[in-house]
């Protein structure tokens, strides 16, 4: 595939290892904040490709796993619903909410269907004019334009059996949260490519300035994020702190303005919890007037019984790249992807089924 | 110190998934669940030797002779596909499981569980395709039986097998003949029938439609066993695809396997199918493809003899069999990293993450 | 949530309303129906990143060479600081850092 395989080319990989290798003189710690990356990054186990000095954290790239447990919840309590149809991206069907997953209301009979694109869930809402749908829209800035056209469409068509629960982040609020962390120890960003090829990358200049960090857009596949890990230690070595795009064949500063303009018409900014780290002021969308009736908390009316804490998920640490899943007592062991005990193990995206999946051998554990 | 800095981000985390009361999808995926369900609700029932071997048949003396026998539902949607139907895939995966025991396939039986309402023209289409496949792997099906279910109580159609077979010469072939040193070795591009199958649900369109891969395996196996390859092991490819086979073989050995990426034959639409879809082509299924564990000097030998025959045309060696404390399937991938290979839990789900 | 992958446009269907423009769009044989509602630019030919149905941008073909060109280029003057028989000196230092991109201007202190 073009743009795809001469991006995972080995001789080119092994080359621009070398040249990291030659420019790196001391640790550096950098994030990366795309699930896509982390699976990338484990899937062809590119660590192993780093000099020593350079240790990778993963952010809380996964929109899977930050989705608070209340809208998992809520998602649920409509699939059980008579008369509805929950529609969803496959990612999310095995977060557990606070006891029950998509997957559990689709064994106790809930109409739960995993669709590839928001628009086919308005097709079923079309084809199904005595039922509910309900697209749960979960997702970063990459997925909001889908999202949002999918409303679009349906006042369009005049659609009132469509509605969407919505689940939006925002990347860059979640950055600036890490960064303001007491604890933070991230010296470098990868910023997610694909989210930035919709919203562009002007707002991680100010970031940039404000806590002196580098950061890279970056791509997803392993030339991409070499490159970008390249960039990132040049800077830090050289004691620059810029924004600097690897993924430019993808991504412009100013992103896709049509893409931008659809989701400010439909979108406004609110605030929003972030499963494992808590809320992060302005870090997400919600539906505005005139589209409000395509809200479906709105329209259904939800209340969620309070959300319980396990004690022996750690999956804020791990989300903040403070610890790695294998530092978890409870991972592999206790929580795994049959039982997993927060939404970084049930995401495949996630960055403890990732390790669990494809990294255990790393550590010795087996 | 900046006061607009956050303390330290506190951490929330759900109460964990309680023990699942019920039958899930995911169950019937191949992987992890799948296994669990076997390993605590049907092997204690019944256990004994043959049963105990966990693979996929039987084999068992009978007089002078050794039997293999194996049963299969085949529950699979859309019942008509490219490339095939259930009828086909119902012959084909029982002749498969009994050459996977290194069984001449000679008998099956077909119990078919009919839907209310379908349509008579597709039962003779899926029945015509069932005689066809049979002729072809050279099997008769001497017994069946009918039922027919209410409306939405079966989809369209439900087909369950079983099959007989003999097993010639004294092989012993399963997991426990698998040796450190041992060649792995696949018999063809990877991901055709579950690609083709998807392709229907998912609504994709190609160029050149993929077809499913479906096909008797017992002439590649002869085929083997003819000039005298040692043939520790082999396992067909189906739900759960090459890495829950891979995983299957190592557990049940207690063995380390370790696979090259850039080894494993899949074709470019294919390997185009499963970007778009977000799907890993190891764990996509197959139905006419098998692995095999021979000793590594016969591995040259093996690949060849598997290259000479239409359905094991790609055939490639694509790693290799190690002592190990713990039982492991890892990848060198392409760019020269290393990952685990790991058993899914359940089902593949089309990520778009 | 990033996947997004490159195909080529086969075939564009236009529609007198924007949001509704959609192409056919080719995936290495896999061909699927994609909106172009937010690539208005995008022709028959382009490549473009294609995410959940919708075309997100169309893919700079000459950005996407600049890495291999640049990983070229420090291989080019590796070979002539190495062979010997270019004359002269060693002692300039070769250029490493990664290749220039679009990058924000810094600010003067």
């Amino acid at each position: 595939m073009k743009f795809v395989d001469e991006y995972r080319d080995r001789e080119t990989v092994d080359r621009i290892a070398g040249e990291i290798r030659r420019v790196v003189t001391q640790p550096w710690t950098i994030m990366e904040i795309c699930g896509g990356q982390t699976h990338t990054i484990l899937k062809s186990g590119l660590q192993d490709l780093l000099p020593p000095e350079i240790t990778l954290v993963h952010g809380p790239g996964c929109p899977v796993c930050v989705t608070p447990v209340e809208l998992i919840d809520k998602a649920v309590a409509i699939a059980a619903r008579p008369g509805t149809i929950l529609c969803s991206f496959g990612d999310m069907l095995r977060v557990p909410g606070s006891s029950r997953s998509l997957f559990d209301a689709k064994a106790d009979g809930g109409d739960v269907r995993i669709v590839y694109s928001p628009v086919d869930a308005v097709k079923l809402a079309r084809a199904n004019p005595d039922k509910q749908v309900v697209f749960f829209a979960v997702g970063f800035e990459t997925t909001a334009p889908a999202n949002a056209m999918s409303v679009w469409q349906a006042a369009h068509q005049k659609l009132e059996n469509y509605s969407i629960l919505v689940a939006h982040v925002l990347v860059p609020p979640a950055i600036e949260a890490i960064l303001s962390a007491r604890n933070c120890r991230v010296q470098a960003f990868l910023a997610p490519g694909h989210v930035c090829t919709v919203a562009g990358f002007e707002q991680y200049e100010p970031l940039a300035r404000k806590y002196n960090v580098p950061i890279v857009v970056t791509g997803f596949e392993p030339v991409d994020l070499l490159e970008g890990v390249w960039m990132a230690v040049a800077q830090l070595e050289a004691g620059r702190a810029e924004v600097e795009n690897q993924y430019s064949r993808a991504v412009a500063r100013q992103g896709n303005r049509p893409a931008q303009a659809l989701v400010a018409e439909l979108f406004e900014v609110s605030n929003r919890q972030w499963r494992g780290i808590g809320e992060i002021p302005a870090s997400g969308l919600r539906l505005r007037e005139p589209y409000r009736r395509f809200d479906a908390e709105e329209r259904f009316a939800l209340t969620a019984p309070g959300a319980a804490e396990s004690p022996d998920c750690i999956s804020g640490l791990v989300l903040q790249g403070l610890k790695k899943p294998y530092e978890c007592a409870a991972f592999g062991t206790k929580c795994t992807p049959e039982r997993p005990l927060g939404a970084p193990m049930v995401s495949s995206e996630g960055a403890c089924a990732a390790y669990y999946l494809y990294g255990r051998h790393e550590k010795g554990r087996d | 110190m900046d006061d607009t800095r956050r303390d330290e981000i506190n951490l929330t985390c759900p109460v964990p998934l309680p023990a699942t009361d019920r039958i899930l999808l995911a169950h019937g995926g191949g992987g992890k669940l799948t296994n669990q369900l076997i390993e605590r609700v049907f092997l204690p029932a019944f256990s004994n030797p043959a049963l105990d071997a966990r693979h996929d048949g039987a084999v068992v003396p009978f007089g002078s002779a050794r039997l293999a026998f194996t049963t299969d539902s085949y529950v699979v949607r859309p019942i008509i596909f490219p490339g095939g139907d259930i009828g086909d895939l119902a012959v084909n995966g029982t002749v498969n499981d009994l050459a996977m025991c290194g069984a001449r396939p000679l008998f099956l039986s077909a119990a078919f569980i009919l839907e209310e309402g379908l349509l008579l023209e597709t039962l003779q289409t899926v029945v015509a395709s069932m005689r066809k496949a049979a002729d072809e792997a050279g099997v008769q099906l001497i017994t069946g039986d009918t039922k027919v279910v209410d409306r939405g109580a079966a989809d369209n159609m439900f087909i369950t097998t079983a099959g007989v077979g003999a097993v010639e010469g004294g092989r012993e072939i399963g997991p426990q003949r698998v040796q450190p040193g041992d060649a792995v070795i696949v018999s063809g591009d990877l991901g055709s029938h579950g690609i083709a199958i998807l392709s229907v649900r998912e609504g994709l369109e190609f160029e050149a439609p993929i077809e499913s891969d479906c096909a008797p395996l017992w002439e590649p196996v002869e085929a083997l066993f003819r000039a005298g390859i040692e043939v520790h092991c082999m396992r067909d490819l189906t739900r759960g695809g090459l890495a829950s086979a891979l995983n299957e073989i190592a557990s049940a050995r207690g063995v380390r396997i370790t696979i090259e990426e850039i080894t494993i034959p899949v074709r470019e639409v294919v390997k185009a199918a499963c970007e778009i879809l977000g799907l890993d082509p190891l764990y996509v299924a197959n139905e006419g493809r098998f692995c095999a564990f021979v000793p590594a000097r016969d591995a040259e030998r093996a690949v060849d003899v598997l290259r000479a025959l239409p359905v094991s045309h790609r055939a490639a060696r694509i790693g290799h069999v190690v002592e190990a404390d713990s039982p492991l399937v890892v990848m060198e991938s392409r760019i020269g990293g290393t990952r685990v290979v790991d058993m899914l839990s359940g089902e593949q789900l089309p990520r778009i993450c | 949530m990033c996947l997004a992958v490159p195909g080529k446009i086969v075939e564009v269907i236009e529609d007198p309303e924007p949001a509704f423009r959609r192409g056919k769009v080719d995936f290495s044989g896999v061909r699927k129906d994609v909106s172009l509602a937010f690539t208005p630019e995008a022709k028959v030919g382009d490549y473009v990143l294609v995410h959940v149905g919708f075309a997100l941008n169309v893919v700079d073909e000459e950005e996407a060479q600049k890495i291999f060109e640049h990983l070229d280029q420090i291989a080019a003057f590796e070979e002539m600081e190495t062979d010997p028989s270019v004359p002269g000196e060693t002692g300039e230092p070769i250029d490493v850092s990664p290749p220039d991109r679009e990058r924000t201007e810094e600010e003067v202190p």
